[in-house]
This record gives structure tokens, C-alpha cells and sequence, in this order.
């Protein structure tokens, strides 16, 4: 998989994760709840996890995020979850209101093997199905996979308890993946100008970056309202953003199977060809041509990498995080000539290196090496052998960023050492400038920075 | 002597907070929430378990154990055993210091070590990963110690984190290895976390070094994390005054003080509720005596120096004393003096922690601001009432899975430091001697004692009291600005810090005046200034 003999024998070596480059399977999950309307994630398992959670997603969107859970105790752990679970919804429904409860399994419930779809038939039986909020289930262990696949686990979820068929109607369905409420609030913005009536999920653009309240809210306004869910069954298409989310796995997948809605698999679209492809696929689906002030947008990224790329050209970067925005970002790099010598994430999806031939045909050439389910001391063991310009990825590259004394450009999640990690933008023309001129500044300043001169003009 | 302050009748704020829940839920809380009197300190029910979808701020066994009392202590090789998410969120986010001696000595906090658990090892069991995990640890970094972390399905499969321990340090025979069951499911919150950390800190670090090392005035502070650098003030304060800090549990710490702990003088314990229990083992097994300080707050450091010195009872320690706080307070009154009449006669909320709700109405004394209401995260009945409820502490099934080791005086180590005697005339010139009067006997009458507020309750008591301030962390602290009131965080510091000591004081008294006066609260229109009609007219004064 690699052409660096040394640094592959200190990963292969390795047994335990050390500094892991991704999170766990249920926060995915209740990052995807929070994106629909008046629902409330619930995590069956101990009260840990959804503290834990809670203030990690916290500190990346600065926004309150409540999380139920069924507060596990010795003896639940024993005999199984089924009661605290149903006195939990109870206490949930009571006092929240919410129209959907966003229900996640840990790796507590899991290993004990609870039942939950069954728990919650006995629950309904019990309740009388009238007056209950509508409970969405995704399982979701920590101990398979990470983040992304719960994110992805809960959309799914959602899209099958609420979609129903029937004629098919003007509408397209968005399934955005994991990104930043500015993405999302963008995302919509291009749809609105199409003119197309669209269904966007998750939409956690206000609930996780919203305004003061001037009214108390329980459940803090804004995302995707469930009628619209209902709807996406009816779709003339869905676009789904995710270069290695396997359609067996997604919500788009679902809908294609049960209901024909066709599923167009989309890279994340950062850099003007994946963007190109997101407005060209618009475009046939609305038979609108792209409007104007994208045009414009595009034009000006052009004329911004043309401007630009001489400070950025033949530099070598590191991407880390997830394994769509790491494809994404490096065919981004490639359109202006940097070198992401190292594509890396935490994630093991098996068909990460295969889509990335698919954006970068000459990747092996570039001896771009491709790392599925690696940590940030593999990443560092690499990064000592391949001296990289700069990296590429969330915060907790931090470290690994101050000690090898390379810059750090904060993309994607966690970022919780930068203000406004929530507002960043990633996608589409606007994106792609923004994390453009970043990453020529990021050039410049460590060329300013270290010139004996001190230029103010450079 | 703090100003009198409108309150609304405590008695219909109970009513508000519980009146969504269902009656049986409302029944249980009701016990947890009480109107205080300092005279009588009515019963607070304390650390009994959430109601399931009762959103709590609490955490859980894990964290007590690994991220709180564990953590700090920079020479120990942290492994976590478990799925992934666990690891990842205690990495660094209690945001301890250390301080090396040099950069080249060992720290291992911004390490992030786990086994990474997959569905097979949940399957056929994951003590053979765990050998091979602490085995590297030791390969790269022949640390003194390797601890072990149990996360929820650790317990639930059957691996012994304990017996791959002995059988690991054995096999290494110069690292000192031993492990935690500390599963996220045990007990009530991360005080039973706390609780089994203590009792591995005893069992395998404590008494491991018998050398005497010189100072005259010895002691360990007990309870005290470092968060933001809190530890580096109380430390710079003890050499200024000539005490000998033998060891720290555990901010700022290294194995080797730890092992080394049992050959100081007194414990003074910050922090009763995450380490009372290492003050009660050391008392019986080596004859320390330990006493509650607090390091939060001019006025009340200067209170904790002169309690060591009367401890200590050298007449040269309390002079020095007496030269250090006579040295130290002009800068603080300074800043008071300025500060002090932006917010004089404001309010705040405090729920946090097992201590830190009790330990910061002490600075807001002194910037004369009224604590209305206060709560813990995970305390039990004692930090609210005093010690002297303990004996009538109910013991439920969650405390009762939690291991009370016994112990025993040491046949040779244990020295009683003072005699029965000299205790009891120390603890009649007002010293908390292996004793602690708790958080309400501080509070006023008629001010409102929460525990275990729940997330729900806390955005009432918001809207209901209108504080200018509502001390938490970062679980609230966004929830509540939406509303127009500033949060300040006290576990994190909001990445500030430190506020112990004078040094602490001062940055305290200028961060609460930032928040409480600061003009981008004028521009937030709060959720009562829209309408009044929901809160609740009849007050009356307190005092």
C-alpha cells in the first residue's frame, strides 16, 4: 500500500490506537438527529456517553445540544435495558414534546444484545401509538466502524421510518453528509436559486448554529421537518454526497430500492470539478441552467487559482478526518497542483484508495499514499519521512502540527481550538475560494514569517 | 456580611421546576430540591441515580476515574480499554497542566492511548489485545507506571483488566502496572469513579516509597486538579511560605511524589467529594490527620495559610504566614476596590461539580455578589449538609458495588502526627480536622439548593431568578447565553484560569466583571423581557 518501507513497519507494528483519528459511531448518530425538526437524540446506554458527546459536539458548534439517555446501572447492564428505555422516552416525551426521539445505541446495549426495535413495538403496545412522538432507531455499536457511520446509520434511519411512495413529484432529495452548518445554509441557498423544491437531511443549519432566543425553546429551532422526510419517497431523485458510503448503507440507497427514487452518488463537491459535476447534475435534474451568481462564483475561483497557485504549487500536504472529505480535499489540491502526499483517516470503509483513482488517476505516480484506519502517530511516523508543506484536517492534528512545526489549515470536525468551526465553508464554488485563499495564506504567512526581509508585500 | 437581595418565594420555584414531570419523577426530584436554612440544613437527597431521559449534566464512572483523578498525573501511561469514543473524549479536555521538570521529562497527558475494541474482541474477548497494548506502551516509553481503564463492555465480556496487569507488571518487573473497573454503568455518576480511583491510588502507588525527604512543614493537597493552572498558584504560595508540598492528588503530580505521599505531615484536602476517601485511608493506615481547606478566594486562602500554620502551630511558620498574606493582598484589594461596585449586588447561579458550586460562592463574596441558588453535579449528602450526616447515609445498591477497602493502621509506618488531644483543641480554634461542614451551613436562608439539576430545570431556575451570572460548563453554557445570561464555566475556566490563590482571585474578580458588565448582553433580549407574565411575582426578602 505504501513505497515508504520504514514508516509502514511502525504502523503495522502497532496494536493499540494511539491518538485516534476518529470518533465513535452513536455521536455521528446524534449529530444526524439534531438535523430534524423537534427531535431529541436518545442514547440507550450509560449517562457517559451522552454526556461525553454532548459536550464534545458542544465545543465544536458552541450550541446547547441536549442528549437523553436510558442511564444504565449495574443491574440494567445485567438484565437488559428495556425498562430504563421506556421510562426514559416517557420522561423524554413529557417534558420535551418533540415530534421524533432519535434513539442510538452504545456498546453497552450492544454487547448485551437489547433488542431495541422490539422494546420499542412493547412500548408503543403499552403507550398507544396516538399521541407519541414518531422513534427513529439506528444501531450503532462503538465498536464497528466510527462517526461517519452513524451519521449515516441515523439519516437512513429516519428516511425509512418516515418515507412513504406515491406519485412522483417536483422535489429532490439532498443527503449532504457531515458538514458544517454554513455548508448546509449554502447547500440550500443554491437549491433555492434553482427554483427546485428540495428536501435536504440532516439540516442542523439553525439548530446548530442559530441565533438568541427570544422565546424558550426546548428544543432550539430549525431543521428538517419530518413531512418533508415523508416526502423524499416521492422524489424525482436524490443526490447524495459520499464517495465511499455504499448505497446498502445510505439514505439514498433506501429510497431507490423501496420506492425507484434515483440515487445520484455525488463526491463531496470541494474544488471546481466535483462542484461542476453537483451544479451539472442540478442543472439536468431542474432543467434550469446554473444561475448567474454562481457563474460568477466559479469565474472568480477560476481567476483565484490562477492568481494564486504560484504560491502553492508542488507544495506537499497531509489530509486527515473522514474518509469523503479526505477523497474530496485531495482532488480539490490536485486542480491547483499541491501534492496531498498523505490521505488519511481513522476510517475503514475498504474503498478509499478505489474512488481516489477514480478523482486522481495518476495517485500512484504522485506516490499519493492512500492510509484507511490509521491514528495520528502513524500519521506523524509518515509525516517525519515525507516533510510536508502543511496539513490538512480537523484540530486534533494539533500536536502533531506544533511539534513538527507545520501549519495547520481547520477543516471538517473537531475544531475546537479555531472560533467558528461551525461557519467554516467547504463546498461548492464559495467553499472551495474560501479554502482556497486560506490555504495561499497559510503559504504566505509561513513565507513572511520566515523571510530575514520582512515584506509586507508578497 | 452579603447585601440583601430580592428572592421569589422558594417554595412555588419547587412547585415550577417539577410540575411537567409525571408524579412519580416529581416525587423523586422534589427531595432533591430544598430551600436552604444555614441553622437546620434540611436534607438534600444526594447521589442517587438520574431518572432515565431526565437530561443530566452528570457523567460517568470512567470519567471520575481516568479523566479526573488519574489524568493529571503526567508520568502514567493512561491505556483505555474499550471501543474508541471513551479515549477520544477524555483527550485532554479536563485541561489539566503539568509542568515537567524539563522538557525532557516524561508527559504523557497529551497522549491518548485504547485498545480500540472491534465486535470481535467483544465477541471472543479483548485481554489478549490489552497484554499486547500495554506491552507497546512499555516498549515505547519504559514508563513507572501503566494504568488500565475498563469502559462498559470491558466488564460485561469478562476481561480481567486486573489479572493482565499483574501478569504484565511481573513479566516487566520495573513498571508498575494495575487497572481500573471502572465501567461507565457503575454507580451514579463519576464520584463512584472517583471513588474506585482513590482506592487503586492506594492500593498500588501509595506507601510504595518510604524515603523521608527534608522539609519541616510537609503536607499533600488532596482534591486539587490543576485545571487552568490552579495548582501552579497554590504551589507558588507554599514555597513562598516555606511549606513543603510532598505530593499532589493528583494536578501537577508524578508517581514518584504519590509513592512517596505517606511521609508528609497533613492533608489538606480541596476538593471533599472526589478524595475524601484518600484523607480517610492515609488517617487510619499512617497516622495523617487531614483538613479541609479551600484555595478559592483571597480571603479564603489567606483563611486555609493560617489554618496550616495552626496546624503546624510554629510560631516562625505563622509569622511567615502573616508576612506572605500582608505581602500578597494589596494587589488583590486593588483590583477589588475598582471592580467591586460593577458588581456589587448582582446574583449568581452556581451548579457544578462536588465541590466547586461550594468553593467559588467564596469569590463571589468577595466581589459582593449573592449566591440565590447552587447545586452539585455528583455530590452526596455531605458536601451539602457536613460530615455529620454520614452515619445516616442510606447505603443502596450503587454504593454498595463500590469496593470500601479496608484498612488498617500500618505495623510499622503508622505514626499519628498529633494526639487525640491536640486534635480536638486544633479543631476547637475553628480547624476542619478530618472534617467538612459542607456547602448550605454557607448559604443563606430561603436560597435554593439543587442537586443533579437537570437540564430542564436549570433553563426554569434561569427564567425564574434571572441571576447576572449561572456558573456551569460547557454543557449549559450555551443554552443559557441564548437567554441573555452569561455562563461562566468552572470546569473548563472558558479556557481561562488560574483562580486559586491571590493571583487566582484577581483573574476571577476581572472575568466576572467582563461577563456580568459586558455591553453584548444589552443587545440579547431576554426571553422575560418579551414577557413577564410567566414568572412569578411574589418575592420576599432574604437575608
Amino acid at each position: 500500500m505504501t513505497t515508504n518501507g520504514s514508516a509502514t513497519k511502525t504502523m503495522t507494528a502497532k496494536t493499540a490506537t494511539q491518538n485516534a483519528c476518529k470518533l465513535c459511531n452513536p455521536l455521528g448518530a446524534c449529530l444526524a438527529f439534531r438535523g430534524i425538526e423537534k427531535c431529541v437524540p436518545f442514547l440507550h446506554g450509560s449517562q457517559g456517553c451522552a454526556t461525553y458527546i454532548r459536550r464534545y459536539l458542544i465545543s465544536h458548534y458552541k450550541e446547547p445540544i441536549d442528549i437523553a439517555s436510558s442511564n444504565f446501572n449495574e443491574e440494567t447492564a445485567v438484565f437488559g435495558g428495556s425498562h430504563n428505555l421506556k421510562l426514559g422516552l416517557k420522561n423524554v416525551t413529557q417534558q420535551y414534546q418533540p415530534q421524533v426521539i432519535g434513539i442510538a445505541t452504545t456498546c453497552l446495549s450492544e454487547t448485551i444484545g437489547d433488542d431495541v426495535p422490539m422494546i420499542l413495538k412493547e412500548y408503543k403496545a403499552i403507550m398507544g401509538e396516538a399521541d407519541l412522538p414518531t422513534m427513529v432507531f439506528a444501531s450503532t455499536p462503538s465498536y464497528q466502524g466510527s462517526h461517519i457511520d452513524g451519521f449515516h446509520a441515523a439519516v437512513r434511519s429516519a428516511v425509512q421510518t418516515f418515507a412513504t411512495g406515491g406519485a412522483k413529484k417536483n422535489l429532490v432529495n439532498l443527503f449532504s453528509g457531515m458538514i458544517s452548518p454554513a455548508d448546509i445554509r449554502y447547500l440550500k441557498e443554491i437549491l433555492k436559486e434553482f427554483g427546485m423544491p428540495f428536501m435536504l437531511l440532516p439540516d442542523y443549519s439553525q439548530t446548530l448554529d442559530g441565533g438568541p432566543w427570544a422565546e424558550y425553546h426546548r428544543i432550539p429551532p430549525g431543521g428538517t421537518p419530518t413531512s418533508a422526510i415523508a416526502e423524499s419517497g416521492s422524489a424525482a431523485a436524490s443526490i447524495e454526497f459520499g464517495s465511499t458510503l455504499e448505497a446498502k448503507k445510505s439514505a439514498a440507497g433506501y429510497l431507490e430500492e423501496s420506492f425507484g427514487v434515483p440515487r445520484h452518488q455525488l463526491p463531496l463537491p470541494i474544488g471546481v470539478k466535483a462542484s461542476d459535476r453537483f451544479f451539472t447534475l442540478l442543472e439536468e435534474l431542474t432543467g434550469q441552467p446554473m444561475p448567474e451568481k454562481y457563474e460568477d462564483e466559479r469565474r472568480r475561483l477560476i481567476d483565484a487559482y490562477a492568481d494564486g497557485h504560484k504560491y502553492v504549487f508542488g507544495r506537499k500536504a497531509i489530509l486527515y478526518g473522514e474518509e469523503d472529505l479526505v477523497i474530496s480535499m485531495a482532488a480539490f489540491l490536485r486542480e491547483f497542483g499541491v501534492v496531498p502526499v498523505l490521505c488519511a483517516s481513522g476510517g475503514k470503509s475498504g474503498l478509499m484508495k478505489k474512488r481516489m483513482l477514480e478523482l486522481i488517476p495518476d495517485l500512484e505516480e504522485l506516490e499519493i499514499q492512500v492510509r484507511e484506519g490509521v491514528d495520528f502517530v502513524d500519521i506523524e511516523n509518515e509525516a517525519k519521512v515525507l516533510k510536508p508543506d502543511f496539513l490538512i484536517g480537523n484540530s486534533k492534528g494539533f500536536t502533531m502540527s506544533r511539534k513538527n512545526e507545520l501549519p495547520l489549515i481547520r477543516v471538517g470536525f473537531p475544531i475546537h481550538d479555531r472560533f467558528g468551526g461551525q461557519r467554516l465553508h467547504h463546498l461548492g464554488y464559495r467553499g472551495t475560494q474560501e479554502l482556497f485563499d486560506r490555504i495561499v495564506n497559510t503559504v504566505i504567512e509561513e513565507r513572511q514569517n520566515s523571510s530575514p526581509v520582512g515584506y509586507t508585500y508578497i | 456580611m452579603q447585601a440583601k437581595v430580592n428572592l421569589p418565594d422558594p417554595s412555588l420555584i419547587t412547585e415550577e421546576l417539577i410540575n411537567k414531570y409525571p408524579a412519580k419523577v416529581a416525587k423523586k426530584r422534589r427531595k432533591s430540591i430544598v430551600v436552604n436554612d444555614p441553622e437546620t440544613t434540611p436534607e438534600v437527597q444526594a447521589n442517587v441515580r438520574t431518572v432515565p431521559g431526565i437530561i443530566t449534566q452528570r457523567g460517568c464512572s470512567y470519567a471520575g476515574c481516568k479523566g479526573v483523578v488519574l489524568g493529571p498525573t503526567r508520568d502514567i501511561v493512561n491505556i483505555v480499554h474499550g471501543p474508541i469514543g471513551c479515549s477520544f473524549y477524555a483527550w485532554l479536555t479536563r485541561r489539566n497542566q503539568t509542568r515537567p521538570e524539563t522538557p525532557e521529562h516524561e508527559n504523557y497527558i497529551t497522549y491518548c492511548f485504547s485498545t480500540d475494541m472491534q465486535e470481535e474482541h467483544v465477541v471472543f474477548g479483548g485481554e489478549k489485545k490489552l497484554k499486547v497494548a500495554i506491552q507497546e506502551a512499555y516498549d515505547l516509553f519504559h514508563p513507572k507506571a501503566i494504568a488500565i481503564f475498563s469502559t462498559c463492555p470491558v466488564g460485561l465480556i469478562g476481561d480481567d483488566v486486573h489479572a493482565a496487569s499483574r501478569e504484565m507488571k511481573a513479566k516487566f518487573g520495573d513498571c508498575n502496572v494495575f487497572g481500573f473497573s471502572c465501567e461507565g454503568y457503575r454507580g451514579v455518576s463519576q464520584s463512584a469513579g472517583h471513588h474506585i480511583a482513590n482506592n487503586g491510588v492506594f492500593k498500588h502507588m501509595v506507601g510504595n516509597n518510604n524515603e523521608v525527604k527534608a522539609g519541616k512543614f510537609k503536607l499533600n493537597l488532596l482534591g486539587e486538579y490543576n485545571i487552568g493552572g490552579d495548582a501552579f498558584e497554590i504551589e507558588r504560595i507554599f514555597d513562598k511560605c516555606g511549606i513543603t508540598l510532598v505530593a499532589s492528588f493528583s494536578g501537577n503530580s508524578t508517581v514518584g511524589a504519590i509513592e512517596n505521599a505517606h511521609t508528609a505531615d497533613l492533608n489538606v484536602i480541596m476538593c471533599h467529594r472526589s478524595i475524601n476517601y484518600m484523607g480517610d485511608m492515609m488517617e487510619t493506615k499512617y497516622g495523617i490527620p487531614w483538613m479541609k481547606v479551600n484555595f478559592v478566594g483571597a480571603e479564603s486562602t489567606t483563611k486555609s495559610l493560617r489554618k496550616i500554620a495552626e496546624y503546624f502551630g510554629d510560631e516562625e511558620l505563622k509569622a511567615r504566614v502573616e508576612e506572605v498574606i500582608a505581602e500578597e493582598m494589596p494587589a488583590v484589594k486593588a483590583i477589588i476596590d475598582e471592580i467591586r461596585p460593577r458588581t456589587e449586588g448582582k446574583t449568581a447561579m452556581l451548579f457544578v461539580g462536588g465541590s466547586r458550586a461550594h468553593h467559588y460562592q467564596d469569590l463571589f463574596t468577595e466581589l459582593g455578589m449573592t449566591t440565590i441558588a447552587a447545586g452539585y453535579e455528583f455530590a452526596h449528602r455531605d458536601d451539602y449538609e457536613g460530615r455529620e450526616v454520614l452515619p445516616k447515609i442510606k447505603i443502596d445498591a450503587d454504593s454498595k458495588n463500590i469496593e470500601e477497602l479496608k484498612v488498617t493502621a500500618d505495623p510499622d509506618l503508622y505514626n499519628p502526627r498529633k494526639t487525640e488531644a491536640e486534635l480536638e483543641e486544633l479543631k476547637a480554634k475553628g480547624l476542619e480536622i478530618n472534617g467538612y461542614e459542607g456547602m448550605m451551613k454557607q448559604m443563606m436562608k430561603k436560597t435554593l439548593v439543587v442537586d443533579d439539576v437537570s437540564h430542564y430545570e436549570s433553563e426554569k431556575l434561569i427564567e425564574l431568578y434571572k441571576p447576572d451570572i449561572f456558573c456551569a460548563g460547557i454543557k449549559e453554557k450555551y443554552v443559557v447565553q441564548k437567554m441573555g445570561v452569561p455562563l461562566k464555566q468552572l470546569h473548563s475556566y472558558d479556557y481561562g484560569g488560574p483562580y486559586t490563590g491571590f493571583k487566582g482571585a484577581v483573574n476571577f474578580y476581572k472575568d466576572i466583571d467582563r461577563m456580568v458588565n459586558n455591553p453584548v448582553w444589552k443587545m440579547i433580549k431576554a426571553p422575560w423581557e418579551k414577557a413577564e407574565s410567566e414568572s412569578l411575582e411574589a418575592s420576599y426578602v432574604a437575608s
